[in-house]
């Protein structure tokens, strides 16, 4: 009957220094996010030049007036490719963590919902799946079924749906045994009726959680399957594949380099922060 | 100044940093406790007594301040230490003990060295500490300390960890002992048994004791002296059988008529609940804080701030009032008798030979039980002697088992989900923890609108609720936004949206405070005369169970040691376990032999389950072989060895019967 | 303790054989023909053909999986399409380098971690704790390969401190060894950083909120006293199975570090296989990275069994 004084809500602190810190986080990510979004939109009227515009009489030019961040071993502007760039993440990444959250979200909840032998099949197949980081599930299936926006969508998605998956199925194992959800087992609510009524709007904030960190693992997995070489074709400006092209360079035109490495980092950042920050506001009590 | 004894708190003041700004939770309070004395401090819960026992140690959480008042302990002036002289202090003269020892102790730290610790910090030796331990251990009457020392917390039961807390406690010699709620949340015979030990220590120590809880009648059992807290501030003070006996402040006199006795029913003493409820700390404006829920409150009441005045040679009462309100004993208007039980209902529900396993181990172990029609059964034992797993098992929820239940003479399928429409509409239930029995995604109106299309009952949600004494304004809130009274009131009125015949009430105040509960017993009370409806009602508490039962099943781990009406069953002769929960909630305090009972949880099936506890046993019979069924008067059975006349006595009730 | 130990040993055979399942349910989704992806696009039909035949693919695709299980357990791991050795030394030896790499990320993660963690834990909510919490944030959710890529423009192409390749000269002794994988190491470990500092600060919280805790100060303990004494242990047990995850993430973050550094280790030589399409290796290479995973999971799911009381010896019964 006696808890503590902050379990009582006498004392906001905890709500009050996430709050204060998350606001910040929050408008930071966000204004970021919202650029590289409009950025990714808007591109082709922002770009100085086209960015697969060869011009060897001025390769390696280093950042100055010309070109802004220089340009690389084909005379292409790197602020352009960098701009250009956006647009394939900006693609892949919601696609994929939207797919993903769905059906992971699905397969939790029933998976949580109807237990027994469903719930034990599909949380072997989980287990089997889980067994491969991201990365690795991702190099082995592109890799194999040759390079595409639908590949790389679809092996990010599958990858969630598994984390997914298992978080939404903790929750609602937790929220199946509440005495509300007994309660309606008592009047002969049907599973179906308990799954969607009575369980899904109590973990919502599990999956909303999952969906913000999820976006941005899926610009992180994009961008690294690009660097891979499992991305677009050879010769556009996505930034993991720009990293890797241009790491030869390293030495002489580092800018080729960093611009595209910095642009991946701002993004991953700005979503990271997001990310948290949405996460200690809807998980504070 | 310095030849002071004991404990001398001056307009203490402290508040709490706040999005709103610094929020008082305690608010000038001053109090002495001689060395040698121990001082209750009472309260509910956001009454800031437990702020108020941190500041006695000046141990606030982060946010926390004491912004005025002094605090001395035999004459040191703790409030003016530095740090290292505070430590000091400290580790010489302070012992805390708090409720759920087992978060108090090191998880990851064997038990000895958890106090040989302390001891070191007393300056003992490496050796000598290890010397001591057992010493400190058996003096907190621990069976076998040695084998005690070598254990983790977690192996110990609550009982025990506490007494591992109060041994660290005694290993400083402190000049102030400070104890919150130490007892909460242990059975009421272990609870017995520390309050006990606390009683032969106190003397042992001649420290200054403060003893904080909730519970009024507890306090008034253990302590010299009481003061009453209400918002932040003592309103009343004096000793502890005075003020028990006649209150007079309002709230001491209300907070007393709330509270369930034994001895007193529904029948004879319905209870009167406090209207509203305590104001958040920073909540109360300028006048009396109790005002709003107090029936003499006037003007002047909601005007200023009473003065604590003092009204006869030891007493004070902070209330406007005082001098008028003289007597204000809380048996007050009640006593208006009603008709006593309904028989001649018949047979509702019968269980026969019910038994429930988890993990292998019988939960509940060849159960018989029958609710009449119209009846209240009160159920009552110790947390895990099976009592909720029987509960579940009649709604048709947890683990499935041998054994028949029926209801109007139909067998009941074991599993919910293979009962039909009929007879889920029948057996309803109201769950013990009020935060988790309401869909808190749902407002009040779709919870019960859900329940009535399921049930097919005829009430709207808005009847529903205005039968459940809830005001229509909350019928669209969401249940998360509700205080624990008003869901658990929420719950019951969903528990009644389809007509029951038969309502399984799983401890449904046992998370309320003293005030809020008698609201919910009186509203269960109340359906119950105006629908007739049977209950199975279970609690671990005695008190409660005796309010609102006719017939009263006792359960001790998985079996029913006796059952029959509920005045027989509490007046006795009863089962040796009846005899020492009524002893627990009635005896007075301070017999010597307080020891720890053992490992009692050992899964033995043969035998009487409480042989190992029993201090009537007859050895070699008991331990081994299975007591029978005696019938002590009509319909009133006991499950033991003892034939009638060996059975412990009658014990005199303090109410009258 | 033992059953549990029984128990997850028994189901790592039942995951194998899903993994197995998954491995070549994948690389039997490749469209097109393996044999003509060897040969090349001007090879004539007729030599594909043999080609198949010779490399079995003629044969129904259960029949080769229960071949190739079969061969995987007992050690027959076959020959490499492309490079014509015996995939076992490939994948061994590639195994032994990347093994050498993690290992050096990992004792190079714990302390830094740990500490950065307890820091943060006993300092919550001040300065201190922030700046922490957010850099590891920061620097958890930025791809290996950027963080690596920054590294090596600032340590090998500006200061010129350490080699831009993590390929280790035969004859080198051990310091220049490490001087070759201190970069890619440290890319895995600011990788890492964030969250195992994230999961030691979280139980730091607790155990220095904890009522034990608070009891100790009580008591008249020091707050370093408090912290040594019960903090420590309480805030870094709980946190071995948070490393045990994070182990996953670093096995996962080779492929890219490998490729980064040109360092000879597994993680490329799965890249490398997957894009030539060569089966036998990448089969394996799947196979061993999979049961190196569960291997590492279960490990920390022990240490921690094996550290915390509550779990060794069981919780009593009430």
């Amino acid at each position: 009957m006696t808890t503590s004084v902050i379990a009582k809500g006498i004392v906001p602190r905890i709500s009050r220094g996430v709050g204060g810190r998350s606001r910040v986080a929050l408008a930071v990510g966000g204004t970021l996010i919202l650029a590289w979004a409009v950025i990714a939109l808007f591109w082709p009227h922002l770009a100085p030049y086209d960015p697969v515009h060869q011009d060897p009489l001025h390769r390696f030019a280093p950042p100055g007036p010309g070109h802004w961040l220089g340009t690389d071993q084909f005379g292409r502007d790197t602020l352009s490719r960098m701009l250009a760039g956006a647009r394939p993440v900006l693609q892949v990444a919601p696609l994929a963590t939207a797919l993903g959250t769905l059906a992971g979200t699905v397969v939790g909840l029933v998976a949580g919902t109807f237990g027994g032998l469903v719930d034990e099949v599909v949380m072997r197949v989980l287990d089997a799946i889980v067994v491969f980081p991201t990365i690795i599930a991702a190099v082995l299936f592109v890799a194999l079924s040759g390079r595409s926006v639908t590949a790389v969508v679809l092996v990010i998605a599958a990858s969630f749906t598994t984390i997914v998956a298992r978080s939404v199925r903790a929750a609602t194992l937790v929220e199946r045994e509440k005495a509300y959800v007994e309660a309606a087992r008592l009047r002969g609510e049907r599973s179906w009726s308990l799954m969607l009524r009575e369980i899904l709007p109590n973990v919502t904030t599990t999956v909303l959680v999952e969906a913000t960190s999820r976006f941005g693992d899926a610009i992180f997995a994009a961008a690294t399957l690009s660097f891979l070489g499992l991305g677009q074709p050879p010769g556009s400006p996505e930034w993991g594949a720009s990293v890797s092209d241009n790491r030869t360079w390293l030495q002489i035109a580092p800018w080729t380099v960093l611009a595209p490495a910095l642009a991946i980092a701002s993004l991953v950042v700005a979503t990271a922060l997001v990310a948290d920050a949405l996460r200690s506001r809807w998980e504070a009590p | 100044m310095s030849g002071e004894r004991g404990l001398r708190v001056d307009g203490l003041t402290v508040a709490y940093e706040t999005a709103r700004g610094p929020v008082e939770a305690v608010s000038d309070v001053s109090f002495e406790v001689a060395a040698g004395e121990t001082y209750g401090l009472v309260g509910e819960s956001g009454c800031g007594k437990t702020t108020l026992g941190r500041a006695l140690g000046r141990h606030l959480p982060r946010g926390g301040a004491i912004t005025g008042g002094r605090v001395s302990v035999d004459g040191t002036d703790v409030l003016a230490l530095a740090p290292a002289e505070l430590r000091r202090w400290r580790a010489s003269s302070l012992a805390v003990v708090h409720q759920e020892a087992g978060s108090a102790l090191d998880p990851t730290m064997r038990i000895g060295a958890q106090l040989a610790e302390v001891l070191r910090l007393q300056g003992r030796t490496r050796r000598e500490a290890r010397m001591q331990v057992p010493r400190l251990l058996d003096r907190v009457r621990l069976p076998d300390p040695e084998a005690i020392a070598r254990r983790y917390p977690h192996q110990l039961s609550g009982g025990q960890q506490q007494r591992v807390v109060i041994a660290q406690a005694l290993a400083a010699r402190p000049r102030l002992l400070v104890l919150d709620e130490p007892t909460t949340g242990l059975d009421a015979t272990v609870q017995h048994e520390i309050l006990g030990l606390i009683w032969a220590l106190r003397a042992e120590l001649g420290a200054a004791v403060v003893f904080i809880s909730h519970d009024l009648a507890l306090v008034g059992r253990l302590c010299d002296r009481v003061g009453v807290l209400y918002a932040g501030r003592l309103i009343e003070e004096g000793p502890a059988g005075e003020v028990l006996a006649t209150p007079r402040h309002p709230y001491t006199s209300a907070l007393l008529a709330s509270a369930p006795q034994l001895g007193r029913t529904r029948r004879t003493h319905p209870l009167a609940a406090i209207p509203g409820r305590p104001p958040a700390p920073g909540e109360a404006g300028t006048g009396c804080a109790f005002a709003p829920r107090c029936t003499y409150a006037d003007d002047t009441c909601r005007a200023g701030l009473p003065p604590l005045d003092m009204v006869s040679g030891r007493r004070t009462v902070r209330c406007h009032h005082a001098a008028n309100l003289i007597d204000l004993s809380h048996d007050g208007p009640a006593a208006r008798a009603e008709p006593t039980a309904v028989d001649g209902g018949g047979r509702l529900l019968e269980i026969q030979g019910l038994t429930r396993h988890y993990g292998g181990t019988p939960v509940v172990d060849d159960v018989d039980l029958t609710i009449n029609r119209g009846e209240v059964l009160g159920l009552v034992g110790e947390s895990g002697s099976g009592k909720t797993t029987l509960a579940r098992a009649v709604a048709g929820l947890g683990p499935q088992g041998s054994g028949v239940i029926r209801l109007d003479g139909r067998e009941l399928a074991a599993g919910v989900g293979r009962r039909d429409a009929r007879i889920r509409r029948a057996v309803q239930m109201v769950f013990q923890n009020p935060d988790a029995s309401l869909n808190p995604s749902h407002t009040v109106r779709t919870v019960l609108a859900r329940a009535r299309r399921s049930l097919r009952g005829t009430l709207a949600p808005g009847e529903l609720a205005a039968r459940a004494d809830l005001d229509a304004y909350l019928l669209d809130s969401r249940t998360d936004r509700l205080s624990g009274g008003q869901k658990q009131r929420v719950a019951i009125a969903r528990a009644f949206a389809g007509d029951p015949e038969l309502v399984v009430c799983d401890e449904p105040v046992s998370a309320l405070d003293v005030s809020v509960q008698a609201g919910v017993l009186r509203l269960l009370a109340d359906q119950q005369r105006r629908t007739r409806t049977s209950y199975l009602f279970i609690s671990h508490d005695l008190a409660v169970v005796g309010y609102l039962a006719d017939r009263i099943a006792v359960m001790y781990r998985g079996q029913i040691v006796e059952q029959g009406p509920a005045d027989d069953v509490l007046a006795g002769p009863h089962h040796p376990y009846t005899a020492s929960l009524v002893e627990a909630s009635l005896a007075p305090l301070g017999k010597a032999d307080a020891y720890a009972v053992g490992d009692v949880t050992a899964k033995d099936a043969v035998g009487c389950r409480f042989a190992a506890r029993c201090p009537l046993r007859v050895d070699g019979l008991c331990e081994n072989e299975d007591p029978p069924l005696i019938t002590l008067a009509n319909d009133h059975t006991v499950r033991c060895h003892l034939d009638a006349t060996g059975l412990p006595e009658a014990t005199a009730l303090e109410g009258e019967t | 303790m033992r059953r549990f130990l029984l128990r997850r040993l028994a189901a790592i055979p039942l995951t194998l054989v899903a993994v197995s399942a998954l491995v070549f349910a994948a690389t039997e989704l490749i469209p097109g023909d393996v044999a003509r992806a060897i040969l090349g696009r001007e090879a004539s039909e007729s030599a594909v053909r043999a080609l198949r035949v010779q490399l079995g693919l003629d044969r129904p695709a259960a029949t080769r999986y229960v071949d190739w299980l079969g061969g995987f357990v007992t050690g027959r791991w076959g020959d490499s399409y492309t490079l014509k050795v015996p995939v076992r030394d490939l994948v061994l030896d590639r195994l032994g380098a990347s093994l050498l790499l993690a290992l050096l990320a990992f004792v190079l993660l714990v302390p830094v971690a740990v500490t950065l963690g307890l820091v943060a834990g006993i300092n919550h909510d001040r300065p201190a704790d922030r700046v922490i919490s957010v850099t590891g944030l920061t620097f958890g959710a930025t791809p290996e390969f950027v963080t690596g890529v920054i590294l090596l423009v600032v340590f090998s192409v500006k200061l010129r401190w350490l080699p831009a390749s993590a390929q280790i000269p035969p004859d080198a002794s051990p310091v220049e060894a490490l001087n070759h994988l201190l970069l890619p190491a440290l890319s895995l470990v600011i990788l890492c950083t964030g969250y195992v500092a994230r999961h030691v600060r979280a139980s730091t919280v607790t155990a220095v909120e904890s009522a034990y805790a608070r009891a100790a100060e009580l008591r008249g303990f020091t707050r370093a006293q408090v912290v040594r004494r019960h903090v420590l242990r309480n805030a870094t047990v709980p946190a071995t199975s948070a490393l045990g995850v994070q182990l996953q993430f670093l096995l996962g973050g080779l492929v890219a570090v490998e490729l980064l550094f040109n360092y000879p280790g597994i993680g490329a030589l799965l890249l490398q296989s997957a894009i030539d399409k060569d089966l036998p290796t990448l089969q394996t290479t799947a196979m061993v990275l999979g049961i190196l995973y569960m291997l590492v999971v279960l490990g920390a799911d022990v240490v921690y069994r094996v550290l915390d009381p509550r779990v060794r010896l069981g919780v009593a019964a009430r």
